[in-house]
């Protein structure tokens, strides 16, 4: 399949390094030559040199062959203009556009069709989707729902205190007291898929199956105390926060904001009514505790800088806040990262290019595609919900019987409304949904591809 | 550096290498010839060890390659190549001086063809076979070949264009398709294609089945060993005519057949380069036809006999079917020149380079319009698009280092007394793997008579030339063996 990315800046290149990778033909248009080649010389791409929205370049791009145009320059015209050209070149052509402003939001959904848009992405947007939820239900680093909602992969550390802490996982049951599954655990940077007589030790990040009912019992078991959020107190007035603040209006949670720029919060104050809106500099600790840093149960650091959220949100877990959640542009090196303890950790960027991966591994196969794909344990493990149908082999047969490749595991059957955390002697058959989790180098795009041939 | 790495590169080449060598020992094997066996035995076995030994050495390996890695991988393949695979010919007697050996088969990967054997004829054929099938090899390049087989997990890494860079010869090296694996895929193919379809045209005109693959591998990799003492000379007109066709064909840059399967011909008619080196290629053969009235016996002799040389020098092959020293002057200025011009960038072919030909003219014609009007700033086009100030750079580079190379070398070599335009021609054909010179080093001669200490210099200057010179001189460079 031939792929286009307009604009090779971070995003264009980390979606660049994940789609050579998984085998695609990528061309990679930008205006920079020298950005261009720094991506030749790190992945196997072609590149093509000038303005992503000119018929030109197009054309020398291979428009009229490619299937998908992600356009991901640097302003949201361009990447629609880009858009529209392509399709006016290749009605056949699928387009992705990244479109920030939320000016635009509404025209884009209505319009989609002049625009010949077949997907709109925003990061910004997401990344406050993600947020909320993580402030919907406190406790979990990360979240992740399969089966509409019904099965969740959620991400916990181990702390020195924690009740796992040490514990096989074969205890594990016992201790928490419902029916969950630890399909991956990161330790020192590496997943690794464990096995019941794996030990948890302090610093491990475990990704757990569950169904969704299950988890509030979980937390309590763990000793987890979930503070419900009623105060939130985001530093920084970008879009990040604008959307989420939006967003946390509809519900009864009061947010402040901080922010420097004084125009900046004339504009918030003017979007945001039920919001407030503190003018000021996020990182002085004065200006934190007056506004009651101590007293919130929720603090979101999104500023523009990655080293001031994370300054900030040290402080506030240093103070005391049940909740903090750090934005990064950049997520480089968790392992460091994950020694510090900044919360959950959110980039808009990596959320938007796993939309548009999934999106691109759908297009690629119709049938018995992937119908939700999550990446886990920092992209070294996938979760993957397939529908079982007609063309899946080995049904009704025992999981204890199957033989499956290294590092693939099956860690929920859905039947229907029945959610099933499989032992041995599970199966599943037509009609089920099954989750997979899969931590090898091999993409898997069909559920027959687990098998061991 | 990483050295393990670049361990686990030489390693699958010398398997290659290893795997290849098997051919020959079945025709020797065939013919009875059963030295040739005993030497192809211990080559295949030496060979086959070392890419074992080198290949468990670097387990473990980190994939960090970056640019230095590239060329110094280059340069120690060619030669470690080049040291294992002449070890049939020492073990088999064939050529019983270790630097001889050494001699013939960097000659024959560099697809120089220059010989230091008197006698060819006399030789078991597998050994023959090996000759001609390392020009083939070392033609379109053994890196290239391994990107093409590579699996499509160590084909998709961005460190591949470092190789393809150093290993492809042209001032601007490209993909053709955007997986590197696919591009290495469909330049192998094209070369296979043509090769076959040489092969084919050789059967038709009745040449030998043995001779038709040696030749075909020769005109191929624009190498130019033979396996007749008189190279093509003994052979039909038509068949002279088969291989001047052929061997301008594959002087010419694999893109442009690309372009013709993707019927993008406009791109094809306005292509500068191909245009410099057919007008090139045209030009010469009338001058040389026109110098040479009444030295044979009809027209029709005399621009066969044009033709067959100047395609063969201009594309660096070296085949000939005539005695060109014999020819007037004027003529065999024309030759020595075409030398230097060489082939299209992107082919098999050697020399210059009509690309850097064309960017250098072009270069020039700027500074000199720079100098009458300075306040002017005027862009270097080639093919309607710009070219960029680091290649413009890259060549006058490469230009400097071409000279110095040929002076070093010239000098060097004139320690062994011989005439000066032997000496000259001898450093202009290994350099620009041509193969025969002037002289003594004539295309009926060989360069057997040369001390052990030039043949050393040719041989170094063999590899420079046809990797393109930095891969070699970087070895000379203390910054490569420093830590970064």
């Amino acid at each position: 399949m031939k792929i286009i990315v307009a604009g090779a800046g971070k995003m264009g290149a980390t979606l660049a390094r994940q789609l050579s990778a998984e085998g695609y033909d990528l061309t990679l248009i930008d205006s920079s030559l020298k950005t261009l080649e720094e991506s030749q010389e790190r992945y196997d791409v072609m590149v093509v040199q000038g303005n992503c929205a000119s018929m030109e370049v197009l054309e020398q791009a291979g428009v009229r062959e490619a299937n998908l145009l992600i356009a991901m320059a640097g302003a949201d015209e361009i990447n629609l203009l880009s858009c529209m050209t392509a399709y006016g070149m290749n009605p056949n052509i699928h387009t992705i556009a990244r479109i920030r402003n939320p000016e635009y939001t509404e025209q884009i959904y209505k319009m989609r069709n002049m625009f010949a848009l077949s997907l709109s992405v925003n990061p910004e947007k997401q990344a406050a989707v993600e947020i909320e939820r993580l402030l919907k239900y406190p406790g979990f680093l990360k979240r992740d729902t399969f089966a509409k909602g019904r099965v969740e992969i959620v991400e916990l550390r181990v702390d020195g205190s924690s009740k796992l802490c040490n514990v096989a996982l074969n205890d594990m049951n016992s201790i928490v007291k419902c029916k969950i599954l630890v399909c991956a655990v990161l330790r020192n940077g590496t997943a690794v898929a464990p096995d019941g007589n794996f030990i948890l030790r302090e610093g491990d990040r475990i990704f757990v199956t569950a169904p969704s009912d299950n988890l509030t019992i979980l937390l309590r078991n763990l000793g987890i105390v979930t503070h419900k959020v009623k105060r939130v107190l985001i530093c920084g007035g970008g879009r990040v926060s604008f959307y989420l603040a939006k967003q946390l209006q509809r519900s009864s949670i009061s947010v402040q904001i901080i922010e420097r720029d004084q125009r900046r919060c004339i504009q918030l104050a003017e979007n945001l009514p039920a919001t407030c809106i503190i003018e000021g500099d996020a990182s002085s600790e004065f200006l934190l505790e007056s506004e009651g840093i101590g007293e919130c149960d929720a603090l979101v650091t999104a500023t523009g800088l990655d080293e001031l959220n994370m300054i900030i949100s040290l402080y506030g877990a240093s103070c005391g806040v049940p909740q903090v959640i750090t934005k990064l542009s950049r997520m480089g090196n968790t392992n460091i990262l994950d020694a510090l303890s900044l919360g959950s950790m959110i980039s808009p960027k990596e959320l938007c290019c796993n939309t548009i991966v999934r999106y691109v591994r759908a297009m690629k196969e119709q049938t018995g595609a992937a119908l939700t794909v999550h990446s886990i344990a920092d992209g070294q493990a996938e979760a993957i919900e397939f529908l079982v149908d007609d063309t899946t082999l080995h049904c009704g047969e025992a999981l204890r019987h199957l033989k499956l490749k290294k590092n693939v595991l099956v860690v929920c059957i859905t039947k229907g409304s029945q959610t099933e955390i499989p032992n041995g002697d599970s199966f599943f058959e037509k009609g089920d949904t099954v989750i997979i989790v899969t931590n090898g180098d091999k993409v898997i795009y069909q559920l027959n591809d687990i098998f061991e041939p | 550096m990483n050295y393990k790495m670049i361990g686990r590169f030489i390693g699958r080449i010398l398997l290659v290498e290893g795997i290849f060598m098997l051919p020959a020992l079945l025709i020797s094997v065939c013919g009875q010839e059963w030295i040739a066996v005993k030497g192809f035995c211990l080559g295949i076995i030496i060979t086959l060890l070392a890419a074992v030994l080198l290949l468990v050495l670097s387990k473990g390996y980190k994939k960090k390659f970056y640019a230095k890695e590239g060329l110094v991988c280059v340069g120690i393949s060619w030669i470690v190549m080049s040291l294992l695979g002449c070890l049939p010919f020492y073990f088999s007697g064939a050529i019983p001086h270790f630097i001889d050996a050494l001699f013939e088969m960097v000659s024959g990967f560099t697809t120089t063809g220059a010989t230091i054997l008197a006698d060819v004829e006399s030789l078991p054929r597998g050994i023959l076979y090996w000759r001609s099938f390392s020009h083939w090899l070392g033609g379109m390049g053994v890196l290239v070949f391994l990107l093409a087989i590579s699996s499509a997990n160590e084909g998709n890494s961005g460190f591949t264009m470092h190789l393809l860079r150093a290993e492809s010869p042209g001032p601007n090296v490209g993909k053709l398709v955007p997986q590197m694996k696919k591009t290495a895929g469909l330049l192998y193919g094209m070369y296979i294609l043509l090769t076959l379809l040489n092969i084919v045209f050789l059967l038709i005109g009745k040449m030998p089945f043995f001779d038709a693959i040696c030749t075909a591998f020769g005109t191929a990799g624009t190498g130019g060993f033979g396996v007749r003492n008189d190279s093509i000379m003994s052979y039909s007109p038509y068949l002279q005519n088969v291989c001047t066709v052929f061997m301008l064909l594959f002087g010419v840059n694999f893109g442009c057949y690309y372009w013709l399967i993707m019927r993008q011909f406009r791109s094809l008619f306005k292509d500068e380069e191909l245009r410099l080196y057919l007008g090139v290629v045209v030009g010469s053969v009338a001058l040389i036809a026109w110098n040479l009235k009444g030295f044979y016996g009809t027209m029709g002799e005399t621009l066969r006999h044009a033709a067959f040389q100047v395609a063969s020098i201009v594309t660096t092959t070296g085949f000939s079917t005539a005695d060109f020293d014999l020819w007037p002057s004027f003529s065999k200025t024309i030759l020595l020149l075409l030398m230097i011009i060489g082939a299209c960038a992107g082919s098999t072919g050697g020399g210059f380079k009509c690309g850097r030909i064309l960017l250098m003219f072009k270069s020039l014609r700027r500074s000199v319009q720079k100098v009458v009007h300075p306040q002017k700033v005027q862009v270097v086009r080639v093919n309607g698009h710009m070219v960029d100030e680091k290649i413009l750079q890259n060549t006058n580079a490469y230009l400097a280092a071409y000279v110095i190379i040929v002076m070093a070398s010239f000098l060097i070599i004139s320690l062994d007394n011989f005439s000066l335009m032997t000496n000259f021609s001898a450093v202009l054909a290994c350099f620009n793997n041509i193969g025969p010179g002037l002289e003594a080093v004539g295309p009926v001669c060989n360069f057997s008579m040369f001390s052990c200490l030039s043949k050393l210099i040719l041989i170094v200057d063999m590899l420079a030339g046809r990797l393109e010179i930095f891969p070699i001189l970087i070895f000379f460079s203390r910054t490569t063996w420093k830590h970064r």
